[in-house]
């Protein structure tokens, strides 16, 4: 599994990475918009991990461009701001399937990392609720 | 309660304690006062004005008619009398004219000739032919009188003067009242003699005693030295002197009032009967005279007084009415003002919890990944896998981390829901949402709060900020009245259908039954010596019912009181 974390925190983008290494989880991480659209286009990567706000572009903007690079992609959206409404508009309007609130527990992420691949149709818009 | 406590209006011993910031615009018991003073003296000087006005009027008016009423008396009487005497002195003038001296100096003439007058005119007692020496030639009637010299008598030297003359009643020679009627001939030798002829004075007393005078009123004739000539019901008898001063003469009827010595108001109508030496006076007492007016009078104090009290009560009621409306329309003001101070308030803590949360988010994250790491490090890596200790400090690390975590996200479900919008709720993590913030102060003051949210409450559509706020108040009050260690009780149950009921039980020290009814009112509080505002509740009310619930309320003092919120399960849709 290849795993693009695009977050304009880099200590926890990078840290996030390190851990998913660990765990033999190919994980690559930018800090901007553009960073992203390039390694998008260098690689083929399973997931994008994507922190829905960022400077100069949103997650919600960069996802529909990453879709135009490769539109097999799947999108985990994490937040700082944790607002449901943000990925209620986000889900609804550009097809985002996951959303976790900072700070991420990564057993959680790698679980719906693996359940994205393995089930492409589903989506968890309740799963917020349960936090 | 006296009657004054039971009528006492909201507004009169309203003092705006809790109104802070936004005081009322009005002194309200001095809007009252004015109204009251104003409205009472613009209704009530006219009314007055035009009472006694028409008091005054109407009191003028039947005094006008009792004086008339009484003039047209005293002249009919006066025409009466007038008519019998001149009817009589006529009688006697026709005798003398009809009659030579030679043939009324017959004694059996004469007295046909009076049993003519007694039978044609009646009244007449006796006739006698009186020579010019005064010396009495012919006498006809029940007295020896012939041969009676009345040459010293004033009556025979005022005939002779006048040629006519009435006399006043006097005893004269038969020791008994009479009236002389003497009428003066011209002999044709330059001589005269009179014929004089005696009037009954009972005849005369019938004249005024048949009369019907009104107001317990007295009818009688006196001379011009108010020497009484008929019998008077109040004065005396026939010749006793009256105690009335005798009216002044005038040739028309007249009438005046008098203060009788006893304060009897008496009215007094006269007239001087011509040719005569004759006063006839009719006496009446006011006060008689003047009882239709004492009718009318109580009549015209009744409508006064009957008047001004609607008025009074009317003023005194709408005065009230209208000052209670200012009241409550500034009260409304007041609230409004509250209400937006309140909401103010609330989104700049949304704002503020929302930054806080957000800021403190993103390294908290980065905190996380980083005790993560060293954790992964620990457990992944060999060489640190059985240093317990590490592994327990990282995880505590990363515990405190999640703690922090629970509370920002907390927070931002906090400011996220101040916005009013309605979606599905689920009541129990709304109320333990709630609870969240206050379980700190439940654990320091050892206060128990449990929850009981059966199953069958379904998920509902309402607005989740405004459910968060109605619940924060309610549970927020219950914390203050209960003591340390006391016990809050939130229970919810379903009511029918479309309508689910959440009851908060305390057992502190509950409210008087006197305040019951108040306690939703804004501004009404007993805590506004320790800060309250009074609006907790209000606000709260208003939320319930933006809603579309209600709220009530039951408490006994020492007890603990119970607030029942009920929402319905079906809310309509509302733009933002």
């Amino acid at each position: 599994m290849k795993v693009l974390l695009v977050d304009d925190e880099k200590e926890l983008v990078s840290t996030l990475a390190e851990r998913l290494s660990l765990r033999d989880i190919e994980a690559d991480w930018v800090t901007t918009g553009d960073a992203a659209i390039k390694s998008v286009e260098l690689k083929a990567y399973d997931v994008v991990v994507l922190d829905v706000k960022m400077p100069k572009i949103s997650g919600i903007e960069l996802k529909k461009k990453l879709e135009e690079k490769n539109p097999d992609l799947k999108y985990i959206f994490i937040t700082g701001h944790g607002s449901e409404d943000d990925f209620i508009t986000a889900s609804s309007e550009t097809g985002a399937e996951y959303y976790l609130v900072k700070p991420v527990n990564i057993d959680e992420l790698i679980r719906k990392m693996k359940e994205i691949l393995l089930n492409p149709d589903k989506r968890d818009s309740f799963q917020f609720k349960k936090e | 309660m006296t009657l004054f406590e039971r009528l006492k209006p909201k507004f009169w011993d309203y003092q705006d304690i809790a109104a802070g910031p936004y005081k009322h615009l009005f002194n309200f018991r001095r809007i009252w006062n004015l109204a009251v003073v104003l409205v009472s003296l613009v209704a009530l000087i006219p009314l007055v004005s035009i009472t006694l006005i028409d008091y005054g009027v109407t009191r003028h008016s039947v005094e006008s008619e009792v004086l008339l009423r009484t003039s047209r008396l005293v002249s009919n009487t006066w025409r009466t009398v007038s008519f019998f005497l001149a009817q009589r002195r006529s009688a006697l003038d026709f005798v003398v004219r009809d009659n030579s001296y030679n043939s009324l100096r017959d004694p059996v003439r004469l007295s046909v000739i009076l049993e003519t007058l007694k039978q044609g005119f009646g009244g007449f007692v006796d006739l006698g032919v009186i020579d010019s020496t005064g010396l009495q030639r012919t006498y006809a009637g029940p007295y020896k009188l012939e041969g009676i010299d009345y040459c010293c008598q004033g009556w025979f030297k005022d005939v002779a003067d006048k040629g006519v003359n009435v006399s006043e009643v006097f005893m004269g020679f038969r020791r008994t009242p009479h009236i002389v009627i003497s009428v003066k001939h011209d002999l044709p030798n330059g001589s005269f003699y009179v014929l004089r002829a005696t009037i009954d004075t009972d005849r005369f007393n019938e004249l005024l005693a048949d009369l019907e005078v009104s107001g317990q009123g007295d009818s009688f004739l006196i001379n011009k030295d108010g020497i009484l000539q008929t019998p008077s019901r109040d004065f005396g008898k026939v010749l006793d002197k009256i105690p009335l001063p005798v009216p002044d003469f005038s040739p028309k009827t007249r009438v005046y009032e008098e203060s009788f010595p006893d304060n009897k108001k008496l009215v007094i109508g006269y007239a001087y009967i011509h040719d005569t030496p004759f006063i006839l006076l009719i006496v009446k007492q006011k006060d008689e005279l003047m009882k239709p007016w004492q009718k009318t009078r109580l009549q015209l104090i009744g409508f006064l007084i009957a008047s001004m009290t609607i008025i009074i009560v009317v003023v005194l009621s709408v005065a009230t009415y209208l000052v209670n409306r200012i009241l409550l329309a500034d009260q409304k003001r007041i609230m409004t003002l509250h209400e937006v101070e309140y909401s103010n308030k609330m989104a700049s803590i949304g704002r503020l919890a929302a930054g806080v949360a957000h800021e403190i988010n993103n390294p908290l994250a980065v905190i996380n990944e980083k005790v993560g790491l060293i954790k992964d490090l620990f457990t992944i890596k060999d060489e640190f896998k059985e240093n317990r200790k590490l592994i327990e400090l990282v995880d505590s690390a990363l515990s405190s981390v999640d703690r922090c975590g629970t509370i920002t996200k907390r927070l931002l479900n906090f400011a996220r829901h101040l916005d009013v919008k309605i979606q599905t709720v689920n009541l129990e993590e709304v109320i333990r949402d709630v609870l969240g913030f206050l379980s700190k102060e439940a654990e320091y003051r050892s206060i128990t709060v449990s929850v009981n949210v059966p199953a069958d409450i379904p998920r509902f559509d309402s607005d989740r900020g405004k459910l968060q706020q109605i619940f924060l108040n309610i549970v927020n009050n219950a914390f203050t009245a209960v003591k340390d260690g006391g016990k809050v009780d939130i229970t919810a149950k379903r009511e029918g259908a479309n309508l689910i009921s959440v009851t908060f039980t305390d057992d502190g020290c509950g409210i008087p039954e006197s305040d019951l009814e108040r306690v939703f009112e804004p501004f009404f509080s007993t805590k506004t010596r320790h800060g309250g505002t009074g609006l907790g509740l209000s606000i709260t009310y208003s939320l319930v019912q933006e809603l579309g619930g209600s709220i009530g309320v039951q408490s006994e003092v020492g007890k603990g009181s119970s607030f029942i919120v009920a929402i319905p399960l079906k809310m309509e849709k509302k733009e933002k």
